[in-house]
């Protein structure tokens, strides 16, 4: 399978990326690691008339330490993430992405500006509260995470706007849990659960859950939050909080899973995450 | 000229010769279809049908015939001066078959997704799939039917014609059934679902068909290049010796390349029309929606025993989806799995009742097993089943029920002859590996804690080394050609050795194996034993690579045809020692005089003579001769698998363990290439079991169309697997071997699901049909729950 | 629509001037216009791995790149590694433990795995666990990964020549 033909251009910079995409209207699409658009187009499920490709533009690479936060460019791949262990749960969950060539080609800009609520960062951007830097004609805006995600397939990206960067607050001292529920371990997640937890003396100071696959968008599980924030951490009250993962959602059934058996595994992988993010 | 027997092990035989095929392998250097390519080489792409079940209006081809570069666009009735549509050849005795038409392109009507409606040709291979989305069908959509039992009951019909979804009956049985389950105490009735699955050989299928002065040359990714030249010289109304068809090296099989395609015979037909060569090189898109897939049958058990667990009767209704039309073997599929009913057991009466159906889905066919698999699954879960009714140990019953080893050759109820077998050996072996007791112990334990482990065994046989012309030719089982096997074996003049087998290996390993057989009968090594196989223009008339027969018939074909040309060399030695025939022996790399062994000559030295006519009066010149062998009886390997599982209760995901595996497949030519062959088939069928299921919806739309979702597993998803062999030699083959090809996948899905099974126990589980899939395992915990827990 | 683009690649060593279609993907570019059809297609869908090539070092499917994604970048493929007569330590390895059966996936195979223990070079013997997810990117029919992964864990135990 063999993509439809399309124009091509790789330019040098932000501004000269912007431009193409400008001109090339709504069907022009931004290339980085191009792992989640060039399968799509493989299959013709996609089928821009121009790829604009950002490789050759400078300092959109590289985690750093900015202020509190991790500064991490667009075009960072999932390995190197993998390999930045600073980066708490946004490594663990990076870790986890389909396999080892993926993770050297797919990038946390080209993921989380695709938006697919059964990849795996997204749900990691909202439990770190994290932002995205976009970069249009009209210059640059902050998005936060919670904001970013609209609908299935559907972000806050405008067509001519670039994610350039995205910061992640260092959660110094959290503690954090990842469960990803597979039939494969290449496969994508048909529910995950990633958690962030700050405790103190064995009581929930703060924490945070985000769904991987139970709706059109990334979720977090307010519900479960709510119901641990200033408990004790123990199995029961976990427990107990876990049963609400499911809470509001409506996830879409998918081939071998139905709704329910969807909401099911929420409930148990937000428990045994918020157990591994508590050490427990 | 006599065939002497061999002791099994020689100086290379038994062996674990590392393979002579690897290297070009290892360095990107072999040939596989997609790295040949012609001066002029045109691409073609099909246009397949999205619906299930339509009636093609109108095709317009007029945009894909504007583009660049595109040579022609065909339609089903161009091919309108093919001889006949593609074939079915092996029809179960004595029965008709319902058999629509099938033609390389879609004529009126499409029955299942990717039925091929038209075929672009040009020069580029990216720019005739842009052209095959210029192709505009018009279709007119019929109701589709995917369910078997549904399509049963009446309309919709697959093919209107028929007037009925049914495309034959055949049964297959002996002893007294009526009687056996009288006598029974206890009876048990399992409804066994085999789901559908797909070959999936990591080579997807391709075609290069090259016509050109009056002769076709066809290069496919096959298994069966002989079949494929017959096929295509009576439908393109060629002669045969104008066609030859290559099967370069071909990136698997697993009976998915064991098929006379449309898209080969299209190939070779528009390489003719065009006059230039044409080339096709399937998707993996392709492959799961159109190469034929395998298993798909809903199978009702019934079996009886007497309360001491001796076995009275077995009945076994088989409903096979067959899918949209008959392909080469389709109906047949099924009916070699009644050949095994049986299993490893004494049942004084066993019946078969198949019933074949057609639905809007891919046809089905051989896939690795064929048919086999399903019988052992259905026999080997209900076994388990059955010891359960009756309060018994799983073993203790199997036991009580092997057929003995003093009584072999053993006719079953239905009159097969199992050759050679202990039953009894394979399972001792298995629980030398399997500390059964501490595995109890440690279950005990594991549950406490909330892991739920359980281990399942298997103990099989198989039918395997198609096939014997009296079993299934006109006179046996209806087959119209015998599965005999060819060889032919050239002494070079330096000694060197070239062996042409009518086998066509896809990854067996043959070019090592086979060398190794010759080695031993001809004085020489491996190293200089070159095996020539897969291509109709060298070599005799063969039978080619599928049901596990290369070794126990080719291999044997290729051993006698070695013993041939070693008798000849023996005359030739006496003749210039001056010695007596008979007192010439191989010792080594040399012919000597038996006693005397400073007096002998190499294969060199032979073939110098022999090339050099100094042969005795009236012995023709040259070292070179050729063997059909056409065996009395199949093969009949056997073993005891057992595995061990851990489901986690919460979620229902099963994660095989262990996975322990004693195989007899009666001489081992090479330790290192069977268990290779042994783990691929156990990978395949816990691949079955647990991961790979087709799936189609109501409408018949295919919803695993990539390998996104036809979950091949992953090297994360298996254990490493344990192997020990018995070699019980077959009596059928001067080797005393059997097949390994498929015993793997024909053990090891039963004994994943039985391991499943006594994991669930405890929570009130006593049943589950494959895939073993997570929700299908949560929902039967469920269901458990909501009965009221524990039968057990 | 758009013309070609002008495209550097060296592979295995050889630099490589190519005018593509940018939708040209990398593998079609190695087999294709280079010849080097020991890497292979065995899927649409980035799973299967059979055409996994080293980009830059790093271990891709060359079937979801993009030639033009590749220009100015160093490719090896299996042709790369070793040949026929002086097989590197991996291939030799998968030679010894019959790590291969219809060969097709193992060129792939191969790359994903000298791409492997190079990843993780200094951190120590590797486990049969960590091989079974190093290779979870490639899929294998024959084999049941059994003795691919013997092969890659006896090749890591000579580590000394582990270097790609």
């Amino acid at each position: 399978m063999i993509p439809a033909e399309f124009d091509y251009t790789a330019p040098e910079t932000l501004q000269e990326a912007i431009s193409a995409l400008a001109e090339g209207g709504e069907d022009a699409k931004l290339l980085a690691g191009g792992h989640s658009l060039l399968p799509l187009m493989k299959l013709r499920l996609a089928a821009p008339s121009l790829l604009v490709d950002i490789r050759r533009v400078a300092g959109l690479h590289g985690v750093e330490r900015q202020n509190g936060d991790w500064r991490i460019g667009a075009l960072t791949t999932h390995a190197t993430l993998a390999r930045s262990a600073q980066l708490g749960v946004v490594a663990t969950v990076a870790s986890t992405i389909a396999d080892p060539q993926v993770r050297n080609r797919g990038t946390i800009g080209g993921s989380l500006a695709h938006g697919d609520a059964a990849a795996d960062l997204p749900a990691a951007m909202l439990v770190c509260e994290a932002e995205v830097t976009l970069q249009g004609p009209g210059g640059q805006r902050s998005v936060a995470a919670a904001d970013l995600f609209k609908d299935y397939l559907t972000t806050a990206v405008a067509p001519d706007e670039v994610l350039t960067e995205v910061r992640v607050p260092a959660l110094d001292g959290w503690g954090h849990g990842h469960q990803k529920f597979n039939r494969r371990s290449e496969d994508w997640a048909m529910v995950g659960v990633c958690v962030v937890v700050k405790s103190n003396g064995g009581t929930c100071e703060d924490v945070r859950v985000g769904l991987t696959n139970m709706g059109p968008v990334p979720l977090r599980a307010t519900a479960v939050e709510e119901a641990l924030r200033g408990r004790d951490l123990t199995a029961e009250s976990i427990a107990a909080a876990a049963e609400h993962a499911a809470d509001g959602t409506n996830p879409p059934a998918e081939l071998n899973a139905t709704a329910d058996y969807k909401r099911h595994l929420a409930r148990v992988m937000t428990r045994r995450a918020i157990q591994q993010a508590v050490g427990g | 000229m006599t065939v002497t027997d061999q002791a099994p092990a020689g100086r290379h035989v038994g062996r674990p010769l590392r393979r002579k095929e690897d290297p070009r392998l290892l360095a990107g250097r072999a040939r596989y279809i997609d790295d040949i390519t012609l001066p002029g080489t045109l691409w073609a792409a099909f246009v397949r049908s999205p619906e299930a079940h339509a009636r093609i209006l109108s095709v317009d081809k007029s945009a894909a015939l504007e583009r660049a570069g595109v040579h022609a666009v065909f339609v089903g009735e161009d091919l309108a001066d093919l001889a006949g549509p593609l074939p079915l050849a092996w029809v179960p005795p004595g029965v008709e078959v319902n058999n629509p038409e099938h033609w390389p392109l879609a004529r009126g009507a499409v029955k299942h997704v990717g039925d091929p409606v038209a075929v672009v040709i040009g020069e580029d291979r990216y720019a005739v799939v842009d052209a095959a989305a210029d192709v505009v069908v018009d279709y007119e959509p019929l109701p589709a039917v995917t369910d078997p039992e549904l399509a049963l009951k009446g309309a919709p019909f697959v093919h209107e014609q028929f007037a009925t979804n049914e495309t034959h009956r055949w049964s297959l049985g002996g002893g007294d059934l009526d009687a056996g389950f009288a006598e029974a105490d206890v009876v048990v009735e399992r409804r066994v679902v085999n789901h559908r699955t797909a070959g999936a050989p990591m080579e997807p299928r391709g075609v290069l068909a090259d016509y050109r002065a009056g002769t076709l040359t066809l290069w496919s990714s096959t298994q069966v290049p002989h079949f494929l030249r017959l096929f295509l010289a009576i439908l393109l109304g060629m002669s045969e010796e104008r066609v030859r068809v290559i099967a370069p090296e071909v990136g698997g099989g697993f009976g998915s390349k064991l098929q006379v395609y449309g898209e080969e015979v299209l190939a070779a037909w528009a390489s003719r029309k065009l006059g230039q060569p044409v080339k096709w090189i399937e998707t993996r898109s392709e492959n799961l929606a159109v190469t034929h897939q395998g298993r798909d049958q809903i199978d009702y058990v019934k079996i009886g025993a007497k309360r001491d667990g001796t076995l009275t009767a077995l009945h076994v209704q088989i409903i096979a989806d067959l899918g949209a039309y008959n392909m080469l073997l389709t109906p047949a599929i099924p009916a070699l799995g009644a050949f095994v009913m049986s299993g490893v057991y004494r049942i004084p009466a066993v019946q078969t009742d198949i019933v074949g159906v057609f639905t809007n889905k891919c046809p089905t066919d051989a896939i690795r097993g064929a048919g086999r698999p399903e019988a052992t699954h259905l026999i080997e879960v209900t076994m388990d089943q059955l010891a359960h009714e009756l309060g018994m140990d799983r073993l203790e019953l199997r036991r009580r029920n092997f057929i003995p080893k003093d009584q072999f050759p053993a006719e079953v109820a239905f009159g097969i002859v199992y050759d050679s077998g202990d039953y009894e050996k394979t399972l001792e072996k298995l629980l030398e590996h399997v500390d059964l007791d501490a595995f109890r112990r440690e279950q005990e334990e594991l549950r406490a804690r909330g892991v739920y482990r359980g281990i399942g065994f298997s103990t099989y046989t198989e039918i395997c080394g198609l096939a014997p012309t009296r079993a299934v030719g006109p006179q046996g089982f209806g087959n119209q050609a015998g599965f005999w096997e060819s060889a032919m074996v050239r002494v070079h003049n330096t000694g060197a050795v070239t062996a042409y087998t009518g086998a066509s290996p896809h990854g067996q390993g043959h070019e090592t194996t086979f060398a190794q057989i010759v080695a031993d009968r001809l004085g020489v090594d491996p190293e200089v034993v070159e095996i020539v196989h897969g291509d109709t223009a060298t070599g005799p008339e063969g039978r080619n690579t599928y049901g596990s027969r290369s070794l126990a018939v080719g291999g044997e074909a290729l051993a006698r045809c070695a013993v041939k040309i070693a008798d000849k060399a023996r005359a030739i030695v006496a003749h210039k020692l001056e010695a007596a025939p008979e007192d010439i022996e191989l010792v080594d790399d040399r012919f000597v005089v038996r006693g005397s062994p400073d007096r002998g000559m190499t294969l060199a030295e032979v073939a110098g003579a022999a090339y050099l006519n100094e042969v005795p009066e009236g012995m023709e010149p040259g070292l070179e001769t050729t063997t059909f062998w056409d065996p009395d009886n199949f093969v009949f390997p056997f073993g005891a698998h057992a595995c061990i599982v851990d489901v986690d209760p919460e979620t229902g995901k099963v994660t095989v363990q262990r996975y322990v595996a004693v195989d007899d497949c009666g001489h081992a030519i090479n330790p290192l290439v069977i268990d290779g062959q042994v783990h691929g088939g156990i990978a395949h069928a816990i691949g079955q079991a647990l991961y790979e299921q087709v799936q189609y919806d109501d409408r018949g739309q295919l919803v695993t169309g990539t390998f996104v979702n036809y979950g091949l597993p992953t090297a994360s998803e298996l254990p490493s697997f344990e192997t020990d062999r018995t070699e019980t030699p077959s009596p059928v083959n001067s080797l005393g071997v059997k097949g390994i090809g498929e015993a793997g996948t024909i053990a090891a899905s039963p004994a994943v699901t039985n391991a499943v099974i006594d994991a669930l126990r405890p929570l009130g589980v006593d049943y589950v049909n494959m895939p073993l899939s997570p929700m299908r395992i949560w929902d039967a915990i469920q269901g458990a729950n909501r009965e009221g827990g524990s039968q057990s | 629509m758009s013309g070609t683009v002008n495209v550097r690649l060296t592979v295995n060593g050889v630099e490589h001037t190519l005018d593509v279609e940018p939708r040209l993907l990398l593998v079609h570019a190695l087999r294709d216009e280079l010849g080097l059809t020991g890497t292979h297609v065995g899927c649409d869908t980035s799973n299967c791995g059979a055409c996994t090539v080293h980009l830059d070092g790093k271990a891709v499917k060359s079937c979801t790149v993009l030639a033009v994604q590749a220009d100015g970048a160093e490719v090896t493929t299996i042709e790369g590694l070793g040949t026929e007569d002086d097989l590197h330590p991996m291939q030799e390895a998968f030679w010894n433990n019959h790590g291969l059966q219809c060969g097709y996936c193992t060129p792939g195979m191969i790359m994903a795995a000298t791409a492997l223990l190079a990843d993780r070079e200094g951190e120590g013997m590797i486990t049969e666990e960590e091989v079974r997810h190093g290779l979870e990117g490639n899929l294998c029919r024959c084999t049941g990964y059994h003795n691919i992964v013997k092969s890659v864990l006896d090749a890591a135990s000579k580590t000394g020549e582990m270097v790609a």
